[in-house]
């Protein structure tokens, strides 16, 4: 496979996914620079967390592509970490948290190879990042709905990965998680990481990102926050629901 | 215990008890993913649509052999499996419809097939229709290294891909972000499943084999938080009910093998949830129990914080038959877990009065916690009770 866009840690081309042959996302262009903190910002059913899964490959797109650091997914993989929604499970499963956060080293394990003591020591050590060392032998139905968040923060850590993908990571979380996890953001984005982040408030955005994309099935706009923030743009990805926006202080708002 | 020794010693027993364990072996290993992750119907699917095959794979081979009819067992199954794979992607069928849709048409086309069967001359004794219930006394030696062959393939697949099955099992997903192959995962498991059914069908028979599935692996959860541990109760607990259920039926003539092995696991299932530490319904019910006592308690507490507070006199002593008419009930057992905690001391009063409660310095500062609205509606419900 030949390289495409290096400079770049996602490029995604002309990406179209239809449920039912209804388009959720149509001729979707991205493109992230690495080492950014970028949010993929929205209406409901825009098509955000769509957006991540196919660029992780988790559904198959009408059309498109996607290249990660100038090469295609499927010979980057090794090099993404994934936070998925964490109602997307069910947490009543009987295990703990450490032994969750382990899972996120599965892939690199290898068949027949169990985790060890190395493996151990890097989820401990993941669990310390998010704030969540005393709760590593917890029952994970224990956990409130920001340890949880935290705790699949952990679980893509330990994937030391170079570009991590997060669904939603604020959604329904209290407000020491939520500074935690924003801390562990932008502490990998110092540290060169590419963070791209599916986020429902618009409020934060400024404040929180350097990067950012306004979807509603198409790619409306993209670039630097401070580009990309304006009345215009945000009025073109929500429609009437603008109003509701006022109180988000934009540069130009009318009125 | 003579009859016990003497059932022991019995060629048919040992070899059914034998084929039990080994099917609660591999149905509770098996059924401990299964309904984890939400396919409990998944069993009885595939055991309903075993039927056709059994009836096909006796058309086929023109009289009752048992490879032909497992075979047939077999291949209907799976496909029956690959029926509702098909309608969950390609459809807007959820999981379980799309089950409950596959082992209908499955189970009807498989009815329609044995009455066909049936109706031909010479069938009549092909005795079919014990694959409905199962026939355990039918199971021979030469059947048990099959079974044990297949609970030895399970146990190495789920040892094997220990990691793979769990990640894949609490996080589909995920586990598909890593590159675990979810879909090969999922096939397998679910013929290894089908492979399962297919055992316990001479056992416990088509109506009732998915029991063999769900029993064990539900069961098995309610005693422990680890993944491991349920995996291997619910092996021991299918073996258990298996072994329960054969002895019970050799103890009296015509009783069934595996409807009685069925009944073993319910049993179980029962006391398991009702008596699990945890997540058993008593541990539940004292749990409720305690936390509204101690609810109760502090409600007191607030009331006679109030009272004090009205009365302008911290050590101002509440009669308990005040604090009794206050809440419509004794208050006498309440204000003996306050006393143990030091919160209240008993006051001597005239003889001729009744009983004087205070609240102590600790027992103040633990009043002025309790939100008064909580305090007043507390009375409210406790009045109530």
């Amino acid at each position: 496979m030949s390289v495409h866009e290096p400079d770049l840690a996602v490029h995604v081309e002309d990406l179209t996914v239809a449920y039912h042959a209804k388009p959720v996302l149509w001729d979707v262009d991205l493109d992230v620079p690495p080492g950014v903190m970028a949010a993929i910002v929205g209406p409901n059913g825009a098509g955000k967390s769509t957006l991540l899964k196919a660029i992780l490959g988790l559904i198959r797109p009408t059309a498109g592509h996607v290249y990660l650091f100038g090469r295609p997914y499927a010979e980057q993989r090794h090099r993404v970490g994934y936070v998925p929604q964490r109602t997307s499970v069910d947490w009543d499963f009987p295990t703990t948290v450490a032994d969750v956060v382990e899972m996120g080293l599965y892939g690199r394990l290898g068949w027949l190879r169990r985790p060890g003591r190395t493996e151990r020591a890097r989820a401990l050590s993941a669990l310390e990042q998010v704030g969540m060392s005393d709760y590593r032998d917890r029952q994970i139905a224990q956990l409130s709905g920001g340890q949880q968040q935290r705790t699949f923060l952990a679980r893509a850590l330990v994937q030391d990965a170079d570009v991590y993908f997060l669904d939603e990571p604020m959604a329904g979380v209290d407000a020491t998680s939520e500074r935690a996890i924003l801390e562990v953001l932008r502490e990998l984005r110092d540290r060169g990481k590419t963070v791209v982040v599916v986020h429902h408030d618009l409020q934060t955005v400024r404040t929180t990102f350097d990067w950012m994309m306004l979807l509603n099935v198409r790619a409306v706009a993209q670039g630097p926050v401070e580009e990309v923030y304006t009345a215009q743009n945000l009025h073109a990805t929500y429609g009437g629901q603008v109003a509701l926006l006022e109180g988000a202080g934009l540069p130009g708002a009318p009125g | 215990m003579d009859a016990i020794v003497t059932l022991l010693g019995d060629y048919t027993l040992r070899t059914v008890a034998l084929g039990a364990i080994l099917l609660g072996v591999t149905s509770g290993a098996l059924g401990s993913f299964a309904v984890l992750r939400k396919q409990s119907l998944l069993g009885d699917t595939l055991s309903h649509a075993a039927l056709p095959g059994i009836a096909l794979g006796f058309l086929v081979a023109g009289g009752r052999s048992l490879s032909a009819v497992l075979a047939g067992a077999l291949a209907t199954g799976v496909l029956a499996a690959l029926t509702m794979l098909l309608l969950v992607r390609r459809s807007r069928l959820k999981t379980d419809a799309s089950l409950g849709v596959a082992l209908s048409v499955y189970f009807a086309a498989g009815v329609v097939l044995l009455s066909f069967v049936q109706g031909r001359a010479g069938a009549g004794q092909a005795g079919l229709e014990t694959f409905l219930f199962g026939q355990a006394a039918a199971i021979l030696r030469s059947d048990l290294w099959i079974m044990a062959a297949v609970t030895a393939l399970s146990v190495a697949l789920v040892v094997a891909g220990w990691k793979e099955l769990k990640a894949a099992t609490f996080d589909p997903v995920f586990a598909a972000s890593l590159g675990l192959p979810t879909a090969f995962l999922d096939a397998v498991m679910t013929a290894m499943i089908a492979l399962a059914v297919v055992l316990g069908l001479q056992m416990v028979g088509v109506v009732l084999m998915s029991a063999m599935i769900v029993a064990p692996a539900v069961a098995a959860r309610q005693w422990t938080e680890r993944l491991g541990t349920m995996v291997v109760l619910a092996s021991t607990f299918g073996a258990v009910g298996g072994v329960i259920g054969a002895l019970i039926s050799a103890t009296g003539r015509g009783l069934a093998t595996g409807p009685l092995i069925v009944l073993s696991l319910t049993v179980i299932v029962a006391v398991s949830l009702a008596f699990a530490p945890n997540r058993g319904l008593v541990a539940a019910a004292v749990r409720r129990a305690r936390s509204g006592r101690a609810l109760r308690a502090r409600q007191v507490l607030a009331t006679m914080d109030r009272l004090a507070r009205e009365h302008g006199h911290p050590d101002y002593a509440t009669e308990q038959g005040m604090l009794d008419t206050y809440f419509g009930t004794s208050t006498a057992g309440l204000l003996r877990d306050l006393e143990e905690r030091g919160w209240v001391r008993r006051v001597e009063h005239r003889p001729e009065e009744g009983v004087h409660w205070a609240l102590s310095e600790a027992g103040a500062v633990e009043a002025s916690r309790v939100p008064t609205d909580a305090g007043r509606d507390a009375g409210r419900h406790a009045g109530r009770r």
